[in-house]
């Protein structure tokens, strides 16, 4: 009598494919969606510490792109959290994090860093914005025969105000306070929230390739250059797409100006405002990626040069089976490259948001070669595991653990973002500085 | 402030704060372990013992309600042949569900693999099941909560609070964790605790016909197992892990991973 | 300071409040740091029950005897004396009320766990008497020929 009747398909089987010698229970558990979870989170804490250039260390050249930074820091913020409950075997119990946190674990800490840092976003945001909704508030109460659309609007903006009207001068002057106070709370706490995300991998001692103190400062470099870049790139898109519209007349493409029924927007003066945002990013994104990929070579040299009993089974993975993720995808067409493309003099915008495009590939890819490439020995050393993004899902397992589910997690916070770019119009451009 | 003041302040300050940080610190396991003397589960494996036949995993999978088809085991075995070259080919098909019945050693997506008898210098079997460390590495990283040492030293997890997240299968260095095809959470073996904690003796020790698989209480002098642990030479698995795993293995060898 | 900068503050106070007291609501009482601390004992207490009342599927051979002494006598000193039962014969669970009565396993496959021939040396599995399977009277069932209990065909 032979046992196996019909298939029973575990966790992780659907995807993974074994060589050599692969303990039974070891399969490719942590797939695309926790590739995607600190990709996200890197992302969120890099557009942040982007705002945080202008609001606290007063770098006034990024002032117009520091606003958009935070708003779309802010529209990332649910998305961070995404990949993880999409993953959960049990997402509704992932409340259990909150509820009953174990503190010795690196995940634990994410439901307070989470939160914590979600506060200082939202806070900052609200000082910086406070201003803008009280005059909305004035502005849509005053107005007679509102529509529905427009009542809606002033019932959110009352209730975000939390009833703070004043706006006298010294009331602002708090504000800008605020501001800075957060801004500069807040970079910490994003090296953190995403540090600690680096500590998740980092502090599994039973895997070879994470296991090192490096992995949190090596994800914090990557997470502000990939935060950095999806700002430059999308800033572009945003602003092209603002260009188009004004030019066009398309109002929905425009969506503050849908809500607050401001001017037609000058097309002119969106262009040298983009162009000059562009630029001077695209230099912090340079001085950020220098730091990223020392410390990525520092580690492989590390690794190969004290090369302990695991560097045998990682240099197969790292030389053979990875060499075009990590070498070509990773490092030439995600670093080099856009690195050469940012130095040579005379960068334009379409060259620097190309360059970042480039840049989110190439961290995509280095999360990817760790989540994955960290699953792709055995404990024992002794065979390889092989990962198959299922692209065409054929349960709702697959589809969440596969490029559908990768997809919705990146496509989630633009939509988030349209939305809150209607209550927080992000393209605003402040008289006064601050 | 004088430059020697600051120091003197600056020294008392921190050691100050070490002082209640020592308060907070968290009981040593060793302490609370200490104030439980009578009791704490081990294991013995005697490899010299084990044929490979498999009976083990089976009754592990029936006890313990992991479906018989499915490619996840609390307990497998291993078997390795060592050529005279050098060579260490190993494998355990679907786990030794049914035994080892072939001379083809199964190298998953590299195909079978057949070693003549005539090169073999040693081959043997080596079952595996959870090490029930004292120190274990899967409920450290565990968010929640769920997974948990009992008293007497057995890792549990607690089925209705496990998030599944899957950070245990990632910390166990060990792979003995995997999630449960039906139930949705971490699974691992318990070292049969229904049976044991009621007298009885773990599934896969019962079943093995040939006495390589024991449980026993470490603490009491007279146990077999823990009179083996202290009188004989045995091993234990990656033990560079820190985590003191408590499966003792007579017979290991180096090529054991 | 103006006063209204504090607002988001108590806003986030509120949030801190609010998932205290679902907290108190949620969490089972017996959660806690058990008797191996928090870092390897933080749990639900109860669950340790739980698992103590883990249904068990298999007896034991002594079991067995309890009702078929008639048999497991002789069938303890024959040669497969040292297999326990529940091997072939399948768990008892709660025979003989539920099931009333076990499925025995007589497969060729179940006997080849053992009696496939490999060469293990250092391996118990050398003493063991083995077949090659593909040559062995392939196709047959090996009880047709052995007993399962005494399978030496000398002593039958």
């Amino acid at each position: 009598m032979v046992e196996q009747v019909a298939q029973m398909v575990v966790h992780g089987e659907a995807w993974t494919l074994k060589d050599l010698f692969v303990l039974p229970n070891e399969y490719v558990y942590w797939s695309i969606q926790i590739v995607m979870y600190p990709y996200m989170t890197g992302l969120v804490a890099g557009a942040f510490v982007l705002s945080s250039l202008y609001h606290v260390f007063g770098v006034e050249k990024l002032k117009e792109i520091a606003r958009y930074a935070l708003v779309f820091s802010f529209a990332l913020l649910p998305v961070a959290m995404m990949p993880l409950l999409l993953h959960l075997m049990q997402p509704l119990r992932g409340i259990n994090v909150l509820m009953t946190p174990h503190f010795t674990s690196a995940i634990s800490a994410f439901g307070i860093v989470f939160m914590t840092y979600a506060c200082i976003v939202a806070a900052e945001i609200w000082f910086v914005y406070r201003e803008f909704i009280v005059s909305s508030v004035n502005r849509l109460s005053a107005k007679s025969d509102r529509s529905l659309y427009e009542s809606l609007l002033l019932l959110i903006y009352r209730l975000i105000s939390l009833g703070a009207m004043d706006v006298s001068r010294d009331a602002l002057e708090a504000d800008h306070k605020a501001v800075k106070f957060l801004a500069g709370l807040g970079i910490p706490v994003a090296c953190f929230l995403h540090g600690y995300a680096g500590f998740i991998f980092g502090s599994v001692k039973a895997n070879a390739l994470w296991m090192t103190p490096l992995m949190p400062v090596i994800f914090i470099c990557s997470a502000i250059v990939s935060g950095i870049a999806l700002c430059i790139i999308s800033y572009y898109i945003f602003m092209e797409m603002r260009k188009w519209a004004a030019r066009r007349g398309k109002s929905f493409l425009l969506p503050d100006a849908l809500a607050h029924g401001s001017a037609a927007v000058d097309y002119e003066h969106l262009r040298s405002v983009q162009d000059h945002e562009v630029r001077m990013t695209s230099k912090y994104l340079l001085i950020f990626m220098t730091l990223a990929i020392t410390l990525e070579l520092l580690d492989m040299i590390f690794r190969g040069y004290t090369a302990v009993k695991s560097w045998d089974a990682l240099r197969q993975v790292i030389y053979e089976h990875d060499f075009v993720k990590i070498f070509i995808m990773q490092y030439a067409i995600g670093n080099v490259l856009p690195f050469v493309m940012l130095l040579i003099p005379g960068v334009t915008v379409r060259r620097a948001a190309l360059a970042s495009i480039l840049v989110l590939f190439g961290v995509l890819m280095m999360r990817w070669n760790v989540v994955i490439g960290g699953q792709a020995f055995s404990l024992t050393f002794n065979g390889f595991m092989h990962y198959h993004l299922p692209i065409i899902p054929h349960d709702i397992e697959t589809f969440k653990e596969g490029l559908g589910g990768a997809l919705t997690v990146i496509v989630t916070p633009f939509v988030i973002f349209y939305f809150l770019n209607m209550i927080f119009p992000a393209f605003m451009e402040s008289k006064d500085s601050h | 402030m004088k430059r020697r003041d600051f120091l003197k302040n600056a020294a008392v300050f921190v050691s100050g704060a070490s002082v209640s940080l020592g308060a907070l610190e968290l009981l040593d396991p060793r302490q609370l372990l200490a104030a439980n003397p009578e009791l704490r589960w081990g294991f013995l494996v005697n490899t010299h013992n084990c044929v490979g036949c498999g009976f083990c995993v089976k009754a592990c999978k029936v006890e313990n309600d992991i479906p018989l088809e499915a490619n996840v085991t609390r307990t497998w075995v291993e078997r390795y042949v060592i050529t005279k070259d050098g060579d260490v080919v190993m494998d355990t098909p679907k786990g030794a569900l049914n035994g080892f019945t072939s001379k083809l050693i199964d190298q998953n997506q590299s195909g079978m693999k057949q070693v003549d008898d005539e090169e073999i210098a040693q081959a043997f079997f080596v079952p595996k099941l959870c090490n029930h460390c004292d120190t274990p590495a899967c409920v450290q990283v565990c968010p929640v909560g769920a997974t948990y040492q009992t008293k007497d030293g057995t890792v549990l997890v607690d089925r209705k609070w496990c998030i599944g997240c899957g950070y245990c299968i990632m910390g166990c260095p060990y792979g003995v964790r995997f999630f449960h095809p039906v139930e949705h959470v971490a699974d691992k073996c318990t070292f049969c605790y229904h049976r044991i904690s009621n007298g009885g003796n773990t599934a896969c020790a019962q079943a093995c016909p040939f006495g390589a698989r024991q449980i026993g209480n470490l603490r009491d002098p007279n146990d077999p197992v823990a009179k083996a642990v202290m009188n004989q030479r045995v091993g234990v698995l990656r033990d560079e892990y820190g985590t003191k795993p408590q499966v003792f293995y007579i017979g290991l060898n180096k090529e054991v991973r | 300071m103006k006063g209204h900068v504090w607002r988001p503050l108590l806003v986030v106070i509120g949030l801190v409040i609010i998932i205290l007291v679902a907290r108190m609501f949620y969490v089972p009482e017996d959660f806690g740091a058990q008797d191996r601390g928090y870092t390897f004992g933080y749990h639900r207490l109860s669950n340790e029950q739980e698992w103590k009342d883990y249904p068990a599927k298999y007896q034991d051979s002594e079991y067995c005897s309890g009702c078929h002494d008639d048999k497991t006598e002789e069938l303890n000193a024959a040669q497969h004396g040292m297999i326990p039962c529940e091997n072939c014969h399948g768990a008892a669970f709660d025979h003989p009320d539920d099931p009333e009565k076990l499925t025995i396993d007589r497969s060729r496959d179940l006997c080849l766990r053992c009696h496939s021939e490999l060469y293990m040396p250092s391996s118990g599995r050398n003493d063991i008497p083995g077949v090659n399977p593909e040559e062995h009277n392939a196709g047959l069932e090996c009880v047709e020929c052995h007993n399962s209990h005494n399978p030496s065909l000398e002593e039958m």
